[in-house]
C-alpha cells in the first residue's frame, strides 16, 4: 500500500509536466487545428533559459521560471508569426510539415550554438529537503512542481473562463468566421494562445531542469510526443482535457515502470495513444460533434 | 496511362536510380593495397567520441593517446618515422563511427584507435576488416567485440587492451559478496547495451554462485532520466547492494534519484562510471558508498603511472581517467607491434599485435589471448566526498 503511495507520487510530479506540456498543444489545436510538433522544443529552450538565468544571473528558481516563461511566450509568438500565420490559408499538411521543420530547427540550432552536450543544473538552484510523512518520502520538488503546476493550471482556467481574451479565444476556437463578425482580431487572439501555451511549455521545461538536474537540446523530443498523448487522451482541444491526460500519463508510466517492467514504459505511453484513437478519438472529455446536415 | 504520365514516371524512376547511385557511392571505401606510411609519416586514426552521450570516454582517451604519440615522436617517432594522428568523432553513435572509419581508410591509416563503447567499436569493425586494418580497442568490455558470437571466431583485426565483461561483472559480485558482505543485491542494468547486459549476467552468475540472491532485475534504456518509479520497486525489495551496469549520462541521475528517495545501500557499477560527469550530476554526497570496477587508478604508486600521470597532468591540467591510461596504452601496444614487425603495414602489424607478450602498459602488463584480449588485472574504485580512491586490485586468477 505505501508503495502504492509512493509510486502515486511520483506518478503525479511527473503527471503535472505532461500536463503543462499538453495544455499547450490542445490549446493551440482548438484554435487553428494545429498539432504544433515544435512544442516539446519550446518546453527545451525554456528549461535552457531557466539555465542561464540560474547560472549566469544567479536568479532563484521562481525568477528563473518566470523568466523563461517570458521569454518563450515571445518565441512563440514569434513562430506562429513567422511559420505558421502565412500558412493559415494552406491545407493542414503544410502547416504540419512545417512544424515539424520548426522542431528540427530549434533542436539544431540549440545544439550549433550551445553545444550537442548534456548541462547540469546547479544543485544551489533548488537545494533538496525531503518529508518523511508516513513511511513516504516527498522531497521539496515533487511538491514545488506539483503545486506550480496546479497554481498555473487555475490561472489559465481564470484566464479562460473570467477574461474577454478568454473569452475571445474560446470564440475564435468555436467558429474563426463569427467571431470575425464580432469584431474579435483573430490575430491577436492566436498569438495570444501561443503566448500562454509556450509560457506553460517553458514553465514545465524549468521543472523538468529542477527535478532531473540534466538538460539537453534533445530532450524535448520524447515528452513532447508524450505530451502529445496525453492532449488527445485527454481530448485534443480540450483544456480540462489536457490536464487529466497529463496526470493519467504520468501515473500509468510510472506504475507500468514500477509495477510492470520498466522496458515497456514509453511502449505502453504510445500504446495508449492508439488505443484511443481506435476506441474514442474524441478523448476521454471529448464530445462526438456530429455532422449537422 | 496517359502520355503526360508516362513521362512522368520515367524521370521519376531515373531520380531514383540516380540518387541510389549517388548513395552507395558515398558509403564506399577504397579497397585493395593500402599504403600505410606516405612517405615520413604513420598515419594513426582515432576514431573516438567527442560529443554525445559518452564524450568524456573518447575526449580523455584521445588527450592520453595524443600524448602517447608526442612522447614517442620526441623519442625519434617509430622505425624512423614521425607517428602522424587523424582525428575525428563519432558523436557516440555506431553509425557515425562506421562513416569515420571510412573515411579514415581513405586517409591511409595503418590502424585506428578507439571508438571507445563496445557498440560502436562494433559499428567499425565490418569496414575495418573489409579493408585489412586493424583496430585497437582501448575500452571496449564486451566479449563479443573481438569475437563474432554466432561461429565463436576471433576476429583477425580487432584487438583490446582492456579487460572483458565477464571478467569485471565476476570481479564486482565478489566484491560485494565477501567485502561488503551483501545476500540480497538488485541489478538495475542498461538495458539498451550489450555492455550493461552482459556485466549484468555476469555479475549475477558469480553472486548466486557465492549463495547470494538477485532479489530484482530491472532495465533502463539510453537516454533515460526518470528513474524513480523502478527504483521504489526496488527498494521495496530491501536488496543489500544495486549493481547498476551502465554508462555515467543515465547512471549519474539514477544514483542522485535513488539517494533522493532514501536508498542508503551500496552500490556498484563497471568502468562506464569513470567520468567527471558522475560527480558533478549525482553530487559528491549521493556517490558515497558507491564502488566500480575499472582498469587502473590514478593513485597507484607504480613508479610509470606515476610518471604517465605527471605528463599528463602537465599536458592538460587535469587528472587521467582510466580511459586516457587506456588510450595511452592502445598507442604504446601499436608502437610495440609495428616495433616487433619491423614494418608499419597493416597486415604486419595484425600480425603482430596477436603474437603480442607480456607487454608493459601503464595499465599493467598485458598477453594478448587468443580471443585478442589481454590478461590482467583490475581495481576497485571507491567514490569519497567526490574523489575516487582505489580500494582493491585485484589479479584474474
Amino acid at each position: 500500500m505505501l508503495e502504492f503511495v509512493q509510486q502515486l507520487v511520483n506518478g503525479l510530479s511527473l503527471g503535472a509536466i505532461y500536463a503543462l506540456i499538453a495544455l499547450g498543444y490542445t490549446m493551440v489545436y482548438g484554435i487553428i487545428m494545429l498539432i504544433n510538433f515544435a512544442h516539446g522544443d519550446i518546453m527545451m529552450v525554456g528549461a535552457f533559459v531557466g539555465f542561464y538565468s540560474i547560472t549566469l544571473f544567479g536568479t532563484n528558481i521562481v525568477v528563473a521560471m518566470i523568466f523563461a516563461m517570458l521569454a518563450c511566450a515571445v518565441l512563440g509568438v514569434v513562430i506562429e508569426k513567422v511559420a505558421y500565420r502565412p500558412l493559415r490559408k494552406s491545407t493542414r499538411i503544410a502547416a504540419l510539415i512545417t512544424a515539424i521543420g520548426m522542431s528540427l530547427f530549434l533542436e539544431y540550432m540549440t545544439i550549433f550554438l550551445l553545444g550537442p552536450q548534456q548541462k547540469v543544473f546547479p544543485h544551489t538552484a533548488f537545494p533538496l529537503k525531503e518529508y518523511h510523512a508516513m513511511g513516504l518520502l516527498i522531497t521539496n520538488k515533487d511538491i514545488f512542481i506539483i503545486v506550480s503546476a496546479i497554481v498555473l493550471m487555475i490561472i489559465l482556467q481564470y484566464i479562460i473562463k473570467m477574461t474577454r481574451t478568454g473569452k475571445a479565444m474560446r470564440a475564435v476556437s468555436v467558429d474563426q468566421e463569427a467571431a470575425v463578425l464580432m469584431g474579435i482580431s483573430v490575430d491577436k487572439t492566436i498569438s495570444i494562445t501561443f503566448a500562454i501555451g509556450s509560457a506553460l511549455a517553458a514553465a514545465a521545461g524549468v521543472m523538468v531542469g529542477v527535478y532531473y538536474n540534466t538538460i539537453n537540446p534533445l530532450m524535448g523530443i520524447i515528452p513532447g510526443l508524450k505530451a502529445f498523448v496525453a492532449a488527445v487522451l485527454g481530448g485534443i482541444g480540450i483544456i480540462p482535457g489536457a490536464m487529466v491526460g497529463g496526470f493519467v500519463m504520468g501515473i500509468l508510466e510510472t506504475f507500468v515502470s514500477g509495477y510492470g517492467s520498466s522496458l515497456y514504459r514509453d511502449a505502453v505511453a504510445f500504446g495508449v495513444l492508439i488505443l484511443i484513437l481506435l476506441i474514442k478519438p474524441t478523448g476521454l472529455l471529448g464530445k462526438n460533434t456530429g455532422e449537422k446536415v | 496511362m496517359k502520355k503526360g504520365g508516362m513521362k512522368r514516371l520515367s524521370v521519376l524512376v531515373l531520380m531514383v536510380f540516380v540518387l541510389g547511385i549517388a548513395a552507395g557511392c558515398g558509403g564506399g571505401a577504397p579497397n585493395g593495397e593500402n599504403n600505410g606510411d606516405k612517405g615520413e609519416k604513420i598515419n594513426v586514426g582515432l576514431n573516438v567520441e567527442l560529443s554525445g552521450g559518452v564524450a568524456s570516454y573518447g575526449s580523455n582517451s584521445r588527450d592520453g593517446a595524443l600524448l602517447a604519440i608526442e612522447e614517442i615522436n620526441a623519442a625519434g617517432g617509430v622505425l624512423g618515422k614521425q607517428l602522424n594522428p587523424i582525428v575525428k568523432d563519432c558523436k557516440s553513435v555506431a553509425d557515425e563511427a562506421m562513416s569515420v572509419s571510412a573515411a579514415l581508410v581513405g586517409d591511409g591509416i595503418v590502424a585506428q584507435i578507439g571508438p571507445l563503447t563496445s557498440g560502436n567499436v562494433q559499428g567499425s569493425t565490418p569496414v575495418l576488416m573489409d579493408n585489412g586494418i586493424p583496430l585497437i580497442a582501448p575500452a571496449a568490455t564486451a566479449p563479443n567485440v573481438t569475437v563474432d558470437d554466432k561461429t565463436g571466431k576471433t576476429l583477425d583485426s580487432i584487438f583490446r587492451v582492456c579487460f572483458i565483461d565477464p571478467f569485471q561483472g565476476t570481479l564486482m559480485a565478489e566484491f560485494a559478496a565477501d567485502n561488503l558482505k551483501a545476500k540480497k543485491a538488485a541489478i538495475y542494468m542498461d538495458a539498451s547495451t550489450d555492455y550493461g547486459k552482459g556485466l549484468a549476467e555476469y555479475f549475477k552468475k558469480t553472486f548466486e554462485e557465492k549463495g547470494g540472491s538477485i532479489v530484482a532485475e530491472e532495465g533502463f534504456v539510453k537516454d533515460d532520466r526518470d528513474f524513480k518509479a523502478t527504483l521504489t520497486k526496488i527498494r521495496g525489495k530491501n536488496p543489500d547492494f544495486i549493481y547498476v551496469p551502465g554508462y555515467y549520462q543515465e547512471v549519474a541521475p539514477l544514483i542522485k534519484q535513488a539517494r533522493e528517495l532514501g536508498i542508503t545501500v551500496p552500490m556498484g557499477g563497471g568502468d562506464g562510471w569513470d567520468s567527471p560527469d558522475m560527480v558533478s550530476v549525482a553530487t559528491a554526497p549521493n556517490l558515497n558508498n558507491t564502488y566500480f570496477t575499472n582498469h587502473y587508478s590514478s593513485q597507484d604508486k607504480d613508479p610509470k603511472i606515476v610518471a604517465f600521470v605527471e605528463a599528463y597532468k602537465a599536458k592538460y591540467n587535469k587528472e587521467p581517467d582510466a580511459f586516457a591510461a587506456l588510450g595511452y596504452d592502445a598507442v604504446q601496444l601499436l608502437v610495440q607491434a609495428i616495433k616487433d614487425a619491423n614494418s608499419a603495414e597493416p597486415a604486419a602489424i595484425t600480425e603482430a599485435l596477436a603474437n603480442i607478450k607480456d607487454f608493459e602498459g601503464i595499465t599493467g602488463k598485458m598477453t594478448i589471448d587468443e580471443q585478442h584480449n589481454p590478461v590482467k588485472a583490475g581495481v576497485i574504485i571507491e567514490f569519497k566526498d567526490g574523489n575516487q580512491v582505489m580500494n582493491t586490485r585485484i589479479q584474474p586468477k
